[in-house]
């Protein structure tokens, strides 16, 4: 067995590094770089009941170490993943997560629904989408709510486990995490991208025609090894951490924080081959420290 | 694999005038399956997003590639400040690029920082090319002897007349319409004179190909964060992405806002 093998929720990962919702579509154009099956697990592009556009460009914006984003959940509908990506991302041997959305109870129960039925092998619950108007975050950022949307998606999803990602645009994250995971979650997948603004000052306008967007890249890594550990602190269930992972340092450092596996994401907008990268780093760094398996290091940090 | 990421050599720096500057970098995994029209994501040390650049023109046989671009903010100052001896990480090649039918009579129109990647495309068609360049003003006039020596007929404009047609591009592109006829257009440049371009285009039932510009993520297709309207044969309207359905899109299928 593999240092960097890990088991979450009953899934088999060959290393846990899972690529980041929204950063790496379906696959596909990865794959054009390297095989994706080198990688533990890929959260696909958000996805809705019904295909949606999208808002606006610019969706993007860059920010010290950082970007802004505001792509609003463009993706083709999930009738058309589980037709089209998902017989494809199937024969790849990597860890599929559906990442799904809504902007209504309804749209979630339904979309639940259809990915249960599906070859799938876990359900990211997305909770904390900045960029739509009408649900995403704001069914993330109450206890109540996040954990009635959990439920209902739990009720209509019994079959896969389910990670509920959460929102870093709260006051407090523990309580989020205590909700969704007493109502139903198998894990809980954080952070997703802190709210933020850019403005142009010679056009006086916003950089980002939906004003504002999620902020992602190494800029935000201390805040979300802070919030990856409060959770881990009070959840018993497995927490993956992600938020400007860039280096195997940082994915090292995730885990030390509670996560059982990480998501990398921007960093590959940098170098497309940054999840090899940390994972060759990782496998060598527990060798050197003759650590049998990477589980023995999660939450290993001993707080003063 | 379609994709490389590769650390090529610079082995020609020049700077065209005070802000554009052209790159000659050694490749020889990126530039075997490259395109004219391509472009590439070029890494700016300390900065999270690569800089998309087109390619101004390439040799698979001689295992170069020609990069021209304008400084326009930190990362592209970032690459200007490179020297020869020293490498440029790119991923290449991306997007669609340009079809290529040097039995047609094509007319290039190009404008500002939008001419370089019409250098490359314009090559194989010798003096079946019409080239119509646009400029501010005489001081920005960039790579118009590179066409020349490809046999091109390169006709100038420039806003301010420091220097041939004083004028827009677009009016030299009617007057050459006029004068002979033109299979396709291929265009580059700011949206503006890109809009015109199609209009004058369809005016003339003449098949016009225009490369776009977005500001970018991934690169690849992967992020959707490079979105420009268009629509398809069934006039459905979509966001397609400029990085992997363009960066060259027929001019019919863009929503131009």
């Amino acid at each position: 067995m593999s240092r960097l093998n890990v088991n979450i929720c009953g899934v088999e990962f060959k290393n846990p590094v899972i690529a980041a919702s929204g950063t790496y579509g379906f696959g596909r154009e990865y794959n054009e770089f390297y095989p994706i099956s080198k990688i533990g697990g890929i959260s696909c592009k958000g996805m809705t009941i019904r295909e949606k556009a999208g808002n606006p460009p610019p969706r993007i914006a860059e920010t010290p170490e950082g970007i802004l984003n505001s792509v609003g959940l463009q993706n083709p509908g999930v009738d058309h993943f589980i037709e089209h990506d998902l017989p494809w991302l199937r024969e790849q041997d990597i860890v599929v997560i559906a990442n799904i959305a809504g902007s209504t109870e309804e749209d979630y129960a339904a979309i639940a629904e259809k990915v249960n039925r599906s070859d799938v092998n876990m359900v990211e619950l997305n909770i904390s989408c900045p960029n739509v108007k009408a649900g995403g975050a704001t069914f993330g950022t109450s206890p109540e709510c996040a954990a009635h949307i959990t439920s209902v998606v739990r009720g209509k999803c019994p079959n896969k486990p389910l990670i509920v990602k959460l929102s870093p645009n709260v006051t407090n994250i523990s309580e989020i995490a205590l909700a969704v995971e007493s109502a139903g979650a198998d894990a809980v997948s954080l952070i997703n991208t802190l709210l933020g603004m850019r403005i142009d000052i010679r056009t006086r306008r916003p950089i980002l025609k939906n004003n504002k967007g999620g902020m992602s890249g190494a800029a935000v890594f201390p805040i979300a090894v802070r919030m990856v550990n409060e959770v881990y602190n009070v959840v018993k269930i497995p927490v993956i951490g992600l938020g400007g992972i860039c280096t195997w340092q940082d994915a090292i450092e995730m885990t030390l924080a509670g996560a059982s596996a990480i998501q990398v994401g921007t960093a590959m907008f940098t170098n497309p081959y940054a999840p090899l990268e940390i994972i060759e780093g990782m496998e060598k760094y527990l060798e050197q420290n003759g650590i049998g398996n990477i589980s023995e290091l999660v939450g290993g940090v001993k707080l003063w | 694999m379609k994709y490389t990421q590769e650390l090529c050599p610079i082995i020609k720096k020049q700077q065209l005038n005070k802000t554009t500057f052209s790159f000659t970098v050694k490749s020889e995994k990126a530039v075997q399956n490259m395109n004219h029209g391509q472009f590439a994501n070029l890494k700016a040390d300390g900065k999270t997003l690569r800089r998309p650049i087109s390619v101004c023109e390439f040799s698979r046989d001689e295992g170069f590639i020609r990069f021209v671009f304008e400084v326009r903010g930190e990362g592209t100052e970032i690459i200007s400040k490179k020297s020869e001896g020293e490498y440029l990480n790119i991923l290449a090649p991306l997007g669609n690029g340009f079809e290529i039918n040097p039995a047609e009579r094509a007319v290039f129109v190009g404008g500002g920082i939008g001419v370089p990647p019409l250098l490359g495309s314009s090559k194989p068609y010798g003096e079946n090319a019409t080239v119509l360049l646009g400029f501010r003003s005489k001081d920005a006039i960039i790579l118009a002897d590179d066409f020349r020596a490809n046999g091109a007929d390169v006709r100038i404009a420039t806003d301010d007349g420091s220097f041939g047609y004083h004028g827009f591009v677009t009016q030299l592109l009617a007057q050459r319409l006029d004068e002979a006829e033109c299979d396709v257009i291929y265009s580059c440049g700011p949206m503006p004179m890109l809009r015109l371009v199609a209009a004058e285009a369809e005016k003339r039932g003449v098949r016009c190909m225009v490369s776009l510009e977005e500001r970018m993520g991934c690169g690849i297709g992967a992020c959707l964060v490079c979105a420009c309207k268009t629509k398809a044969a069934d006039g459905s309207v979509k966001y397609s992405h400029v990085c992997k359905n363009g960066p060259v899109f027929d001019s019919r299928e863009v929503i131009w806002e």
